[in-house]
């Protein structure tokens, strides 16, 4: 697809403890395409956030290493930029939320200094020009009195406004895409309802793309155009949104789907995928799912299924086995 | 079911002070703040609210593992407020909680054995040689081997750690079980393994929960009634079907109005609030949701609510429903408190 804005190509992602070496992202795949909100599903541990980290050239350098695969951003494969050509791209041309809110914004700095920095960094604007930029980008996240925040501290905002204020830095460069790492698992509902509706506003008014990560599937139906499932570090199922929870094809995706208190009769034993999922040492030869697969037959457990295409709907599943469908 | 009350709260306060230096006067926070309900024996009642309105507290202070600044907890018949510390011990036996996080909530240098052995001892429970039949029953009826008995909590996941969390609250054959927000950390899968043997645990034990989430759609699920709390009070309490079909509070209506749709052709009529949550050390006047509050009207700032009674033992405290029939919407009434 030429309208892709992102690419990620069978990335691979080690990581080194002492004398161990695990390897968390065992092959991702996948596109974001200009314009759409494409979310990111998986549960703990399944490797959502290092895939965000490695876009944005944040993962540790000493310990993690990129052992195979692409990512290409706008046509250019950023994969292995230096450092300081990465800090042209980052915050500038792609921004991302983190999942901590509190451990993202620094607590010695005002929320004005620290909105300034990137435009400092990126952008050749006066003192005064960058306030009003500050301000005005406030404003946009629906901060009250954003002329006396920008001299506020983080500690003094609540947990919500703290939401905005990450969302507002993200925002100040006006960024092609946007990385969203969990941005309101942190929160209260009724905060939000209100932190979702104003991405959605956010992105139809900059005409941004958007990644957004997230373990929680009603902020998906939300907000999301299309939807990658990931699990265990690899993607099993990647699909327009309707058609996922119409017709989920990865028997995790259905589960996941089914167990959803909603899906559920009231007082009744909920739909449950059985077991855990596996830590990346525990990982062995078939499909990742295998062993929680209440449709797993033999072959599952020997072979490692490659992914099926039904048009735009993929899955790495045996199930969907059917020989002309096969991408990989 | 026969609807006998297991537990009475009635005009429960706790206060917190918090010292601001020698000179000045403390900050008191009004964590709860004059609250009453009745939990029904059998039944699994819910406590919902937004980060901060209390709800830990209320669970804490139930329990008496932090002392009530005012106000009755009567269980079984006793005031639990007024208990020596001797006769509270073992109270507890019938009355345990589960905490929210599972990796604090054990300890780290105990074996899954000793940490469920434990309570069994300090409560004198079964003969001596009859426990470690108990425990490896206990861990069977939680789902896990006992293979573990000899393993650290270090060593099991989320999941499984709450398992032995909740294991440890039953062992001791309570009547009744605080629930603080059991699933919250827990991811989806392992939710709902979790919530299936706290639903069989109740069937097979006749367990009461009093459960603490701010997860409406695990509380649409496995509950029985709700209180929803809002910065220290309770400001409606229905039986969950009607919560959910017919909510009176103008915050009930937003909570349910914010949660996520399930399906994404789902069209749902969203009621977003305004701001954020008002501090607990410097709530406002008048009924303390006005700030947010969408029906908000000049008596809402001047004057507490008082609780109404519905249908059915459905209450609300909010002046849309005592006013309603007044003409004037201003008109402020002499009698309150
Ligand atoms: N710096 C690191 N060193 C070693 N292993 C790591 C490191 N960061 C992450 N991992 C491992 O990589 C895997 C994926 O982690 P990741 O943080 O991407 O999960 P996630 O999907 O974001 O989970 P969550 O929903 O909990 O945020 C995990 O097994 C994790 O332990
Ligand atoms: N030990 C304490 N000292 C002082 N203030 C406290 C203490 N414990 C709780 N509080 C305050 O009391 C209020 C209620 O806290 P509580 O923990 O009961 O809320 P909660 O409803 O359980 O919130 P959450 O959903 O975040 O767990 C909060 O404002 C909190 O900061
Ligand atoms: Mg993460
Ligand atoms: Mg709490």
């Amino acid at each position: 697809m030429s309208d892709a804005i992102l690419k990620i190509k069978n990335l691979k992602i080690e990581f080194k403890s002492g004398k161990e070496t695990v390897q968390p992202i065992r092959g991702v795949n996948f596109e974001l395409k200009k314009g759409e909100t494409l979310g990111v599903v998986g549960e703990s541990g399944s490797g959502k956030s290092v895939t965000s980290l490695a876009i944005m050239g944040l993962l540790p350098e000493r310990t993690s290493k990129i052992v195979d695969g692409e990512i290409n951003f706008k046509g250019n494969d950023i994969t292995n930029l230096k450092e300081k050509q990465y800090r042209k791209i980052r915050g500038n041309e792609i921004s991302m939320i983190f999942q901590e809110p509190m451990t993202s914004l620094n607590p010695v700095f005002t929320i004005g200094q620290q909105l300034s920095e990137p435009l400092r960094q990126h952008r050749n604007m006066s003192k005064k020009e960058i306030e009003k930029a500050v301000i005005n980008v406030l404003n946009q996240v629906g901060i009250p009195r954003a002329e006396q925040i920008i001299n506020e501290y983080p500690h003094q905002l609540s947990g919500g406004m703290r939401q905005r204020v990450m969302i507002s830095l993200a925002l100040l460069c006006e960024p092609d895409l946007m990385i969203a790492d969990e941005p309101t698992t942190a929160l209260d509902v009724t905060i939000q309802a209100q932190i979702l509706e104003l991405m959605k506003n956010i992105k139809q008014e900059n005409d941004m793309s958007l990644l957004l990560i997230t373990h929680d599937l009603g902020v998906v139906a939300e907000m999301c155009d299309r939807v990658v499932v990931m699990y265990a570090g690899e993607i099993v199922e990647v699909a327009e949104i309707n058609e996922l929870f119409n017709e989920p094809l990865h028997p995790y995706t259905r589960g996941l789907i089914d167990s959803m208190p909603t899906q559920n009769t009231r007082k009744e034993r909920l739909y449950s995928i059985r077991g855990q999922v596996p830590r990346p040492n525990e990982i062995t030869k078939g499909c990742v799912f295998a062993n929680r697969c209440p449709l797993a037959f033999s072959k599952c457990f020997e072979e490692t299924p490659p992914v099926f295409a039904r048009d735009d709907h993929l899955s790495k599943c045996w199930l969907q086995n059917t020989k002309e469908g096969e991408v990989v | 079911m026969a609807e006998e009350a297991l537990l009475q709260v009635n005009r429960l306060k706790k206060y917190y002070g918090i010292s601001q230096g020698l000179f000045k006067k403390d900050i008191i926070v009004r964590a709860v703040d004059d609250i009453s309900f009745t939990v029904h024996r059998g039944e699994t009642f819910a406590l919902v609210g937004e980060s901060g309105c209390g709800k830990s507290t209320t669970g804490k202070t139930i329990l008496r593992l932090t002392e009530p600044t005012e106000g009755e907890v009567i269980f079984n018949g006793t005031d639990v407020a007024t208990l020596q510390y001797n006769d509270m011990r073992s109270l507890r036996q019938q009355m345990q909680m589960v905490f929210q996080d599972p990796y604090a909530s054990l300890n780290p240098k105990k074996t899954i054995k000793q940490l469920l052995m434990e309570p069994l001892r300090v409560h004198k429970k079964f003969k001596e040689k009859e426990r470690l039949q108990k425990v490896t029953e206990m861990l069977d009826i939680v789902g896990l081997s006992k293979e573990y008995l000899d393993r650290y909590p270090h060593e099991f996941s989320g999941g499984q750690r709450q398992r032995i969390g909740i294991a440890r609250a039953v062992i001791l054959q309570p009547d009744f079980i605080v629930a603080d927000e059991p699933v919250s950390a827990l991811d989806v899968s392992v939710q709902s393994q979790v919530i299936n043997l706290m639903l069989d645990l109740q069937k097979e034990f006749g367990l009461t929960y009093l459960f603490i989430s701010h997860d409406l759609s695990v509380i649409e699920h496995m509950t029985d009634r709700v209180a929803v709390m809002y910065l220290g009070k309770i400001v409606e309490v229905a039986d969950t079907e009607t919560l959910f079909k017919d909510p009176k509070h103008p915050y009930t209506q937003a909570l349910i109005s914010a949660v996520p749709i399930s399906h994404p052709a789902e069209n749902k009529e969203r009621i977003i609030l305004k701001g954020d949550v008002p501090s607990p050390a410097n709530p406002p006047s008048g009924c303390a949701f006005h700030t947010r509050c969408p029906f908000a009207m000049d008596i809402c700032r001047q004057k507490e609510p008082e609780t109404l009674l519905f249908e059915d033992g459905h209450t609300a405290t909010c002046h849309l429903y005592t006013t309603k029939s007044r003409e004037e919407l201003n008109y402020v009434t002499s009698d309150s408190k």
